[in-house]
């Protein structure tokens, strides 16, 4: 292994970590923004105690988020600084304003909310908390557009060897951007969604707080159900565009080596090897590529090789513009599969939750599916990203910079090691802490908040003060 | 003026913003261990600063984005070249982040305490490799004709940038011991006096040496001969006055000239770089500046136009949350 492929190494463990905890957040503060408004407009304790119970959940995946988001944004100088050099003046932009218009929203309204209850009035609260929601929102559309760029780069043009921004709001307007926003947002709230409604049904499992519970859970599958649906369509339409965008990474996606016939059948499942590009067994599905491509049962889709032969020609020979195939293959349909399930699980989950006979009347294997299925959303997540990001190889900018171009090349392989293995360390620190933490709040249920400690003033007078 | 130069003063005021800011929190996190004597006592302590660090921490990340936004090269140049340096502070910035959220979720005294000494940690050491990383800077480095640093460990680790980090860290504790002075009452509030009482001298005597070796160690003498030491008195003559007023309980003002101090020392520093932003120690020519570091000029005005538009939002409601919880937090008693 070399700097460049540890590096890469380290920039995915660094991602996907980082991206267990960002939806996570965006998903439970968006739904404890929802608890917050219920208690100020039907003044009911109860959402107040669901807005508490939840938000602690949020606050546990926040703090995480945060920190590893600070390495993140390191990251790009320490081990990227090539790339950081090229692309600068257009990355850097969007990044800057995401902390100067959501960090700062995030940060200090977090205070606000967590700190101002009983001394600031109870609208305020709920604003301060939709205010978080908002600004956990805006940092994902501005990280995403820097994302969106490096997929499909716009508003821009290369001087002397530089990508040079020519026009800011084309980074906004950019087409990737326009659904690879919704899709990543509606998974961040399925996220959330998804681990409110597992913890519910663990405690209803028990029938422990039912009431709580049972309110936690059909909030948490309306977010769900409505979410995984956009997922779909948003989902479809990525796909969709990138057939325009980057057709490579869709034939990758499916292990098309040659075109296909017209209409295009679906590769549901396929074994093959990358090095003689082809595959040796699959099961197809009649007309589905090109539905899924074009929207309709007819259009023959390119392969990887005549994909190849055209890239050559445009951008310079000797240069395997094959990503790797396989992870990207399997990625896809991990993400697509947990997406579905999602969808299947959610509906399900709405339907158990207000029939007439109540929710106590719900099955055991579904509320105890619901439990397993907290980690849908973070497996599909993280499968969604590993297919766009390693789709999108050898490029970091698609057409423009490559992978290999990008890294630092004054850091050593030592150096690289030390912090490879010492984040690598600090992620399953982290996670060993969060899961506990998380855990023990799940298992206690609400009297968790019930039990936080009074301030209580105490006497100057006391000896025992001052020794 | 130049948009360049916008630039680099908007950067120096991030940098200077986070070091007000951050500065007393950090203090905050090292006195837990030096005048809190139980847990109830540092939770009091942690409280002053509860609604606040994680905002502070914010004008970090700013200064960084701008950084990389502004100057990619002396964003690029500076964290490959300081890799080692920033992997540390990013392990000890995760650690405080982790511990200061996780220490209110935590009921068992045994971890309550774990969390208390790990933010006591972060809260020193990261000040301190700060200090490091800007005196290191300003020394020169040897960056080459591309751009590239290839430092070795006495480039980082020498007497002035020892010197720097411990000064860094002594102001961040006094910064945080008159915050404490302004926000508590009660044993600790009495106790961070006394503490101050002594510290002021070490302090003094900290930023005597950090100048000598400034004008030993760095050209800013020469090419700076009147800021240099004009920034430098300032901040003696504020931590003189820090101290008459701390020992006179005028803690506002006490606090206001700690961090006077403080922003005086990150202004010098910035002033004597400029028009450089990272110093070559091997040959001036391979100096970076604000004009070979920088973006575009399109890319400039269009950030120019949109923190303008959004600096005062962020400085009105950062101001106004400073203003809810300025009431002074009481100790407790389980």
């Amino acid at each position: 292994m070399d700097v460049l492929e540890l590096a890469r190494v380290q920039y995915a463990l660094t991602t996907i970590f980082h991206f267990f905890f960002v939806p996570l957040s965006i998903g439970t503060i968006f739904i404890v923004a929802i608890f917050e408004t219920m208690y100020l407009f039907k003044k009911k304790a109860e959402y107040l105690r669901m807005a508490k119970f939840w938000g602690k959940i949020f606050l546990l995946s926040f703090a995480i988020g945060v920190v590893t988001g600070i390495l993140q944004e390191f990251q790009f100088g320490m081990n990227w600084s090539e790339y950081s050099r090229f692309m600068g003046d257009v990355f850097g932009a969007p990044l800057a304003v995401e902390a100067l218009l959501a960090f700062f929203m995030e940060s200090t309204f977090i205070g606000i909310w967590m700190f101002g209850r009983g001394k600031l009035p109870d609208w305020v609260i709920t604003v301060s908390a939709w205010l978080v929601s908002i600004g956990t929102l805006l940092s994902a559309l501005w990280i995403l557009a820097a994302n969106s760029f490096m997929q499909e780069p716009v508003g821009f043009e290369i001087q002397d060897g530089k990508a040079v921004l020519t026009d800011f709001m084309a980074l906004l307007t950019n087409p990737q951007l326009q659904v690879e926003f919704p899709h990543t947002v509606f998974g961040a709230l399925a996220t959330g969604a998804f681990v409110i409604g597992g913890i519910s049904a663990y405690n209803l499992l028990k029938k422990k707080d039912v009431e709580f519970f049972k309110t936690s859970f059909n909030v948490s599958m309306i977010v769900a159900a409505i979410a995984s649906l956009a997922i779909a369509f948003s989902g479809h339409a990525q796909a969709k565009h990138l057939m325009d965008s980057q057709p490579m990474k869709m034939a990758a996606s499916e292990a098309l080596w040659d075109d296909s016939e017209d209409p295009a059948a679906w590769t549901i499942l396929a074994i093959g090897d990358q090095q003689e590009e082809k595959n040796t067994w699959n099961i197809d599905l009649p007309f589905a590529l090109s539905y899924l491509a074009y929207g309709e049962f007819s259009g023959s889709v390119e392969g990887m090789k005549t994909l190849q032969a055209k890239y050559e020609e445009k951008y310079g020979e000797g240069v395997d513009y094959i990503p790797p195939v396989w992870p990207v293959f399997w990625s896809f349909r991990i993400m697509a599969g947990f997406g579905g399930v999602m969808l299947v699980l959610s509906i399900l989950g709405l339907w158990f939750g207000n029939r007439r006979k109540g929710i106590l009347a719900t099955p055991k294997w579904f509320l105890r599916t619901m439990m397993f299925a907290m980690a849908a959303p973070f497996i599909a997540n993280t499968a969604g990203w590993i297919m766009t990001e390693i789709g999108r190889q050898p490029w970091t900018v698609f057409g423009y910079y490559t992978t290999a171009q990008s890294v630092s090349p004054n850091v050593s392989m030592g150096q690289l090691l030390f912090s490879t293995i010492s984040f690598s360390t600090a992620y399953v620190i982290l996670a060993i802490i969060m899961i506990y933490m998380v855990a023990r709040v799940a298992k206690q249920g609400p009297s968790i908040i019930d039990t936080a400690p009074k301030q209580e003033k105490v006497d100057l007078m006391d000896k025992e003060a001052f020794k | 003026m130049d948009l360049t130069v916008f630039w680099f003063i908007l950067i120096a005021v991030l940098f200077t913003g986070f070091f007000f800011l951050e500065g007393f929190d950090f203090g905050v996190g090292m006195s837990t261990r030096l005048i809190a004597k139980n847990k109830n006592e540092r939770n009091q302590l942690m409280s002053t600063i509860g609604p606040f660090w994680d905002a502070n921490e914010v004008w970090l990340i700013t200064a960084g984005g701008a950084l990389f936004a502004a100057f990619p090269s002396w964003y690029a140049t500076m964290f490959s070249g300081y890799y080692t340096l920033f992997v540390i502070f990013l392990l000890v910035l995760i650690a405080r982040g982790v511990a200061i959220e996780y220490s209110h979720h935590t009921h068992t005294d045994k971890y309550i305490n774990y969390w208390h000494w790990l933010i006591f940690g972060s809260s020193a050491l990261a000040p301190f490799l700060l200090g490091m990383l800007f005196t290191s800077l300003v020394q020169g480095m040897p960056i080459d004709k591309d751009m590239h640093l290839f430092g070795t460990f006495t480039d980082y680790v020498n007497v002035y940038s020892v010197v720097g980090g411990v000064a860094v860290m002594l102001l961040s504790l006094v910064h945080g011991l008159t915050f404490i002075g302004i926000r508590t009452e009660g044993v600790v509030r009495e106790r961070a006096r006394q503490m101050l009482s002594k510290l002021f001298i070490v302090l003094l005597a900290g930023e005597v040496v950090f100048a000598v070796l400034t004008y030993t160690s760095t050209d800013f003498f020469t090419v700076r001969p009147v800021a240099t030491p004009v920034f430098l008195a300032i901040t003696v003559a504020c931590t003189l006055l820090a101290w008459a007023f701390a020992t006179k309980k005028k803690e506002s003002i006490a606090f206001t000239m700690t961090g006077l101090a403080f922003a005086s020392v990150v202004i010098m520093l910035f002033v004597g770089l400029f028009p450089r932003v990272m110093i070559s120690s091997i040959d001036p020519a391979f100096n970076l500046t604000i004009d070979n570091a920088s973006s575009g000029d399109y890319t400039l005005s269009v950030m120019t136009k949109i923190s303008v538009v959004l600096l005062p939002f962020v400085l009105g409601y950062q101001i106004w949350s400073y203003y809810i919880f300025r009431k002074r937090i009481h100790p407790t008693k389980k």
